[in-house]
């Protein structure tokens, strides 16, 4: 399958840090998946969604996404329309004192035709379940809702993939749900590939990958069941596991043999009742 | 406490006020301004008066915002009006121990507080009818010329639409603050003034933190969004004049002539 983002043997460091942030990295990312990164705070995986859009250079190895080298100056804002950046802070990222003016600041930025913008600024904000408040102030919104304001805004450049650097850190468990639930939407409906960085367990189990980060390496990388199965990798690193892992693990140390893999609800709860029946 | 500012707020509406060019209103304001500071008399401002409360009926305001909006400035009005008032040579009208009080200076003290009540209340209804949006980017449009002359025009409307936008940010991050601070015994009422504004550097010193923090932020976020300058930008939003904009000018300059004459030729 096609590859949107290659990384090369990507090194980099804070100018002034003796530390690597980020050492060696090699990774490809295949064009319309969801992918979700996990690490502890200091990781690296902020700098890792900087580096994809030109916002940091590497220190040392190489960045493409969609066949642009992000080093390259000439098409740093061709880049930066291909891969959406959607950070933690959403008062930090909305720009305008108007919903819809916001979602048009890139397009305009782009320099878009002014019908165009207004069409893609209503279909973003559409998607996004926000078009009823498209004429509200960003501060009176709620935090999933500004979140969401964001990914519209983003959504607005159409871009092939959309890089979140934890966007539900500071929301409550409502607004994180409204926040993933939208990102999973835009990646099966709408083909757009998804980089979803998190230190939320929970918010990794529907991804297709999930490649876990620390001290600025690849630690695991795999479909999040496999990835999750090796809890112990996971305690080792400072991060947790989804409370159904934790339970298939619990289970299995006391003899009960239940796959490690069955981590989303549903599958948990057949494999718990399974081992039950075998148990009677 | 901080959510009863009211400057530079804009409260959204559907009134002919809210529909006109922003640019209109921007010239509005001006040639209000010169109006009032050519008036002279009774009937210029009387004139004036009568612009002020019919541009308020036709924005909707209520008259509760308004009087809220003067409240901080309140005390710069009775001064002037005191200063006018006991200040002024003339015919003497009532005179008791130091205090004089003419007949004049009690006609010039009614005409600047009239004065900066209007002149409150005109630029006050520029913001209200206004979004900030539409303010920056009317007033970006009339001062492109400048451009010419390497003044960085856009950059300027850019910080300002910033610094507008991020008002109620920073004012809820001060209350957040503020409450912090007093559940952890800091006391922000009481004592002599010097001793409040002690009391202030604890709440300033982490909002200039987090605000520089916020500025990082949004920097990069603006250029993640394809941020690059004026060049090359496009609005969603045309400025557009319409005939309701060429008759608010019409009836502006009428006025503004108006007053410049009747102060001109003395009536």
């Amino acid at each position: 399958m096609d590859k949107i983002i290659k990384i090369e043997n990507l090194h980099f460091t804070y100018p002034g840090d003796e530390i690597p942030t980020l050492c060696g990295i090699d990774l490809e990312i295949e064009r319309g998946s969801f992918v979700a990164v996990l690490g502890h705070n200091g990781s690296g995986k902020s700098t890792l969604a900087k580096l994809l859009n030109a916002i940091l250079l590497p220190s040392d190895g190489k960045v493409t996404v969609s066949g642009i080298d992000t080093a390259d100056k000439e098409r740093t804002l061709e880049l930066r329309r291909t891969v959406g950046l959607v950070f933690q802070n959403p008062d930090n990222q909305i720009v305008a004192n108007l919903v819809e003016d916001d979602v048009a600041f890139a397009p305009e930025n782009l320099g878009v035709e002014p019908e165009e913008i207004r069409r893609r600024v209503d279909d973003a904000l559409k998607t996004v379940g926000m078009y009823e408040y498209r004429m509200h102030a960003p501060h009176l919104l709620s935090g999933g809702q500004k979140q969401r304001v964001a990914i519209a805004g983003i959504l607005a450049m159409q871009p092939d993939c959309i890089v979140l650097d934890e966007p539900t850190a500071m929301l409550d468990p409502i607004g994180r749900r409204e926040v993933v639930s939208t990102v999973s939407r835009l990646c099966r409906e709408k083909g757009i590939t998804v980089l979803l960085i998190t230190h939320h367990m929970s918010e990794c189990v529907d991804a297709d990958r999930l490649i876990v980060l620390s001290e600025g390496k690849v630690v695991a990388d795999g479909v999040p069941s496999d990835v999750f199965a090796d809890a112990d990798l996971l305690w080792s690193e400072g991060l947790s596991v989804p409370a159904t892992t934790k339970l298939l693990y619990e289970l299995n140390k006391s003899g009960i043999n239940v796959p490690l893999t069955a981590i989303k609800t549903d599958d948990c709860a057949t494999a718990v009742v399974n081992a039950l029946n075998l148990v009677k | 406490m901080l959510k009863d500012v009211t400057l530079g707020q804009y409260f959204p509406g559907d009134t002919a006020a809210h529909r006109l060019d922003p640019r209109t209103k921007l010239v509005g304001v001006l040639i209000f301004i010169i109006a009032l500071f050519s008036a002279v008399n009774w009937i210029s401002y009387g004139i004036m008066l009568a612009v002020t409360i019919a541009c308020i009926a036709i924005s909707k305001i209520s008259i509760k915002t308004i009087t809220k909006g003067l409240k901080p400035l309140v005390v710069i009005i009775i001064l002037t009006g005191l200063l006018n008032l006991f200040y002024t040579q003339g015919d003497v009208l009532i005179s008791f121990w130091v205090i004089t009080i003419t007949k004049q200076g009690l006609k010039r003290a009614l005409f600047m507080t009239s004065r900066i009540i209007l002149l409150i209340c005109g630029t006050f209804l520029l913001t209200y009818t206004t979004s900030p949006v539409a303010l920056t980017s009317g007033l970006e449009r009339l001062l492109k010329p400048l451009s010419k002359i390497k003044v960085p025009v856009h950059e300027m409307s850019m910080m300002m639409s910033m610094a507008l936008r991020f008002i109620p940010t920073l004012i809820e991050e001060t209350d957040k603050i503020m409450s912090a601070q007093k559940a952890r015994g800091a006391d922000f009422e009481t004592g002599s003034l010097a001793q409040r504004a002690k009391a202030l550097l604890p709440l300033l010193v982490p909002l200039f933190v987090s605000s520089f923090r916020r500025a990082d932020e949004l920097a990069v976020a603006m250029e993640s969004r394809c941020y690059h300058g004026g060049s090359g930008r496009t609005a969603m939003k045309r400025l557009k004049m319409g005939s309701i904009d060429y008759l608010a000018f019409t009836l502006g300059f009428i006025m503004m002539f108006g007053v410049i004459a009747l102060a001109y030729f003395g009536l």
